[in-house]
């Protein structure tokens, strides 16, 4: 594993090559997927539709596989179902050489980036030619893709003129997009007539036709497919759908979630052989497209490669039902800002990626990019099979974590690390993941941990040993805490319209009491008794270091101390995001079965509550700029926040269509390593707000306000606050 | 909004043209939406045929390679798309809608199917009867690929669509 440094060095690197054009390209396509979403009858529906079609897919793989073989050779073709990499490389080897190919040509396939087929075929003598004009980009340069739909997306028009000036020295230098695209099409088209064997990826596969479908926009696809007597396709298993009746989902899915077009050009759905005459472009002058031009080949060729481990696997399974629109990728602010060249291991890159490298290439092509992924679900929300792309990033990192070497760090943090964790891993990690202990310590010894954590040679010591960049100001623990300000003061509310227990996260307890004590007047103010439940940490701070079994820990002590509200029947409100999140999302997977519905079911957010209880007096006509929090949002925070602040009457607008993540996504943005890719995604969050000087900035999470206040000349405030009658 | 309405509005979107044309007038029609050299496929609806008119069928490569028109049934289209069904044939559905950098497209009126729920539904029954090859191509090809969006890539760059109307 690389150093921190050189980890913040290689990405600053990668932010300052690719950033610009990756941001451009990704953030065009996230805002056009949530357009083409938006104006989609029953989208989600159809997201859980497609969802259910490959669950079953993947539970009946090997019955689909023996369908499909008898469907594609009762249609005059062959399957070949590879078990890795080398074994697929060497069958596409031996159909070249038995038709004595001296060229092919292909279109866009993850799955041969990933088999490395291209090198396998040169090895075999056969000179190879991508046809997908992006393809051919990083073809010529000798890149790999950073983009799993847009692979030479980190290349801008006049990168990508520069490259072909330099390498094709044409006659007149190419300049303008359109001068480009007929270059690399009229010296493609050339490759693709003379061509002897044309291989092709498939987005889907049909078993019971044995049909091959591909979705792509140039045409070079089906060009590839049908101009050489003979076509390959070679695709993951996990590609295959039952029949046609399935594929509806999908392809009413995919171009909307991939580049928010409702509709892809061209969805072929070819049955090879197909009935199309052969062309022989050699025998120009032949009627009837090269008259007699013999039969039709085609190879079928079912990558394993590790995908039927990865089926067993309780925690990657999901990782195959992702169909490769890159909208996880897209609505990434950390992918935004770096690409698949930071965001990526040896061939997948963006959220998903950790779930691809882990299974096909084992858990160490990982290790340099799993950190990337914040956990902000906003990708959650993206993606067109629901798959919980954060959950698999965690669980990576958790056997990332696991794998570690011992070192001699733990000496250092024992007593503030009490985990069940490996010893040896990250000390990073083990600091973050153990905030509320952290925190606790911080508040009784506040104001002198302060002044002591603020020092310079403090400073120096906290980013050499545990890797807190000095340029990050740190949480500023308060000396009176929110429980004990509570216990203090009271209740005072005597004849209550009802009650809630107020969940206190340890942020608002021990760093940010103001908002705690902001949401009890705002309650009272509605007619609320509120309760104090006792201090816990949710879980969410191990968690977002991959710390799995702690995070168990602490979710059973938090359930713990939530016991005697649930069984009172009580309403909790949460004043945190990500735990309102971690209680209704990941608690199911932390706590024993059952435990965690009856806490879902009876957490809400303040917001939520407040519309809920239809009682408040509150009201205001404040103009107002509200962030909502990523995990927050997943979880639906947004909509609610909306609607009640309009209904209250203030005026607002939201950052929803400019913003993703805010960029510090807890303990991310102190991190030496990601540090400035942190400030960069902030950026954008901070000219959204200056879009908006007039608007009282309100956000949604601890994290998000953290990095408004280091951005940002005005005060932003938590939406208690803003609702305080007291302020 | 009739099926018809709505397929003409979805092609306008990628500035793809739809002519109508009764059975009879076919041929004088075609004409004015073919631009020369044109390849064609042959079509299977009764009273409209390629012989007699300027479209080659059975072209040669030489043929394919250098039209700058590609005329073919299409067994049906999507109107909320603007899509249309082009099958692989004998005869060279596929090519001849794919080389050239105008795709002519003829369909009749009752083909145009209102929705992708239609679409698929007509799919599932053709499928019912034995696999089949069939493309949805929707508007021309494209790419961003360049740095910029860019019409016209490895397929055709305009589609026309002649409708009939009695058909």
């Amino acid at each position: 594993m690389t150093g921190r440094s050189d980890r913040a060095e290689s990405i600053r690197h990668t932010m300052e090559e690719d950033g610009d054009a990756v941001h451009d390209h990704t953030a065009t396509l996230n805002r056009n997927r949530y357009e083409a979403m938006a104006s989609l009858d029953g989208g989600d529906a159809l997201r859980r539709r497609a969802r259910e079609i490959k669950e079953d897919a993947i539970a009946d793989l090997p019955e689909l596989i023996d369908r499909v073989e008898a469907a594609v050779e009762a249609n005059g073709g062959r399957v070949y179902v590879a078990d890795d990499a080398a074994d697929a490389n060497r069958y596409v080897q031996q159909v070249a050489s038995a038709r004595d190919a001296e060229t092919a040509v292909k279109s866009k396939s993850m799955t041969t980036e990933e088999l490395e087929l291209n090198d396998a075929l040169v090895d075999a003598g056969v000179d190879v030619y991508e046809t997908d004009l992006g393809e051919f980009v990083i073809q010529v340069a000798e890149e790999s893709p950073s983009h799993i739909v847009g692979p030479a997306m980190h290349r801008s028009r006049e990168d990508i003129a520069e490259l072909f000036n330099d390498y094709f020295d044409p006659e007149e230098p190419l300049e303008t997009a359109d001068e480009l695209t007929r270059f690399a099409r009229d010296y493609l088209g050339d490759k693709i007539r003379d061509a002897d064997l044309g291989v092709t990826g498939a987005n889907f596969v049909l078993a019971d036709s044995g049909t091959v479908v591909l979705v792509t926009n140039e045409g070079n696809a089906r060009k590839s497919a049908v101009t050489p007597d003979a076509h390959v396709a070679v695709a993951g298993v996990e590609k295959l759908l039952p029949s046609v009746e399935e594929l509806q989902p999908f392809v009413e899915l995919i171009a909307r979630s991939a580049t928010g077009q409702s509709i892809a050009q061209y969805v072929s759905m070819l049955s090879p052989p197909t009935d199309s005459p052969t062309l022989d472009f050699d025998d120009p002058n032949t009627p009837d497209f090269g008259g007699e031009g013999g039969d039709r080949e085609f190879h079928l060729v079912l990558v394993d490669n590790g995908r039927f481990e990865m089926r067993e696997d309780d925690q990657l399974r999901e990782t195959l039902y992702c169909i490769r629109c890159g909208a996880c990728s897209n609505s990434c602010a950390n992918f935004q800002h770096v690409g698949g060249h930071a965001f990526g291991g040896e061939t997948y890159s963006g959220g998903i990626a950790s779930g691809w490298e882990a299974g096909v290439h084992g858990l160490e092509s990982t290790e340099e990019f799993n950190d990337l992924c914040t956990g902000c679900t906003r990708c959650v929300d993206a993606c067109p099979v629901e798959i919980d792309v954060p959950w698999i990033n965690t669980v990576v990192r958790d056997r990332l974590n696991r794998g570690a070497d011992p070192d001699a760090f733990d000496s250092l943090v024992t007593g503030l690390t009490p985990d069940d964790e490996p010893s040896g891993f990250a000390l990073d990690k083990r600091v973050f993941g153990n905030f509320g202990t952290l925190a606790k310590w911080g508040s009784a010894t506040a104001p002198v941990s302060n002044w002591v954590a603020d020092a310079g040679p403090a400073r120096a010591l906290l980013e050499r040993a545990v890797g807190i960049d000095r340029r990050r100001d740190l949480p500023q623990f308060a000396r009176e805490t929110f429980a004990d300000w509570y216990a203090d003061r009271g209740s005072r509310i005597d004849d209550p319209d009802a009650a809630v227990t107020l969940y206190p996260d340890v942020y608002t307890n021990y760093v940010r009491p103001d908002r705690g004590k902001a949401a009890v007047r705002v309650l009272e103010a509605a007619g609320v008794r509120v309760d104090v439940s006792p201090v816990s940490e949710s879980g969410r701070a191990p968690l977002s270091q991959g710390m799995v079994s702690t995070a168990e820990d602490r979710a059973v002590e938090t359930r713990a101390a939530l016991e005697p509200a649930l069984d009172a029947g009580c309403d909790v409100v949460v004043l945190e995001p990500s735990d309102l999140s971690i209680f209704r999302r990941e608690y199911e997977r932390l706590l024993p079965e059952g435990d965690a519905a009856a806490l879902a079911d009876a957490a809400y957010s303040l917001v939520e509550y407040l519309t809920a209880c239809d009682t408040t007096p509150l009201a205001g006509d404040e103009r107002v700029a509200y962030h909502a929090h990523c995990q927050g949002r997943t979880v639906g925070e947004l909509d609610a926040s909306e609607a009640l602040l309009d209904c209250l009457g203030y005026d607002v607008v939201t950052s929803a269509e400019a913003v993703e993540c805010c960029g510090m996504a807890g303990s991310f943005g102190y991190k030496e390593a990601y540090y400035e890719l942190s400030v960069e995604v902030g950026e954008t969050l901070a000219d959204w707000a200056a879009d908006h000087p007039d608007r009282t900035l309100v956000a949604g999470g601890a994290s998000c306000l953290d990095q408004l206040d280091a951005l940002v000349d005005r005060t932003p405030l938590h939406v208690a606050e803003l609702l305080d009658p007291e302020t | 909004m009739s099926a018809t309405t709505r397929f003409e509005a979805a092609l306008s979107a990628f500035d793809a043209t739809l002519t109508r044309t009764r059975t009879a007038d076919f041929s004088a029609r075609l004409d004015e939406v073919v631009d020369p050299p044109a390849v064609g496929s042959p079509l299977p609806f009764e009273g409209v045929s390629l012989d007699g008119t300027d479209v080659v069928t059975e072209p040669t490569p030489a043929q394919l390679r250098d039209a700058t028109t590609g005329v073919t049934a299409a067994a049906f289209a999507i109107a909320e798309y603007g899509t249309l069904a082009v099958r692989s044939t004998a005869g060279g559905d596929e090519p001849v809608s794919l080389y050239p950098e105008r795709h002519v497209a003829v369909v009749r009126e009752s083909d145009v199917l209102s929705d992708a729920d239609a679409a698929f539904s007509r799919l599932a029954d053709a499928f019912a009867d034995g696999p089949e090859s069939v493309v949805f191509a929707t508007g021309v090809s494209g790419t961003g690929d360049m740095g910029e969006y860019v019409e016209g890539v490895h397929g055709p760059r305009e589609v026309r669509v002649l409708l009939l109307e009695d058909r």
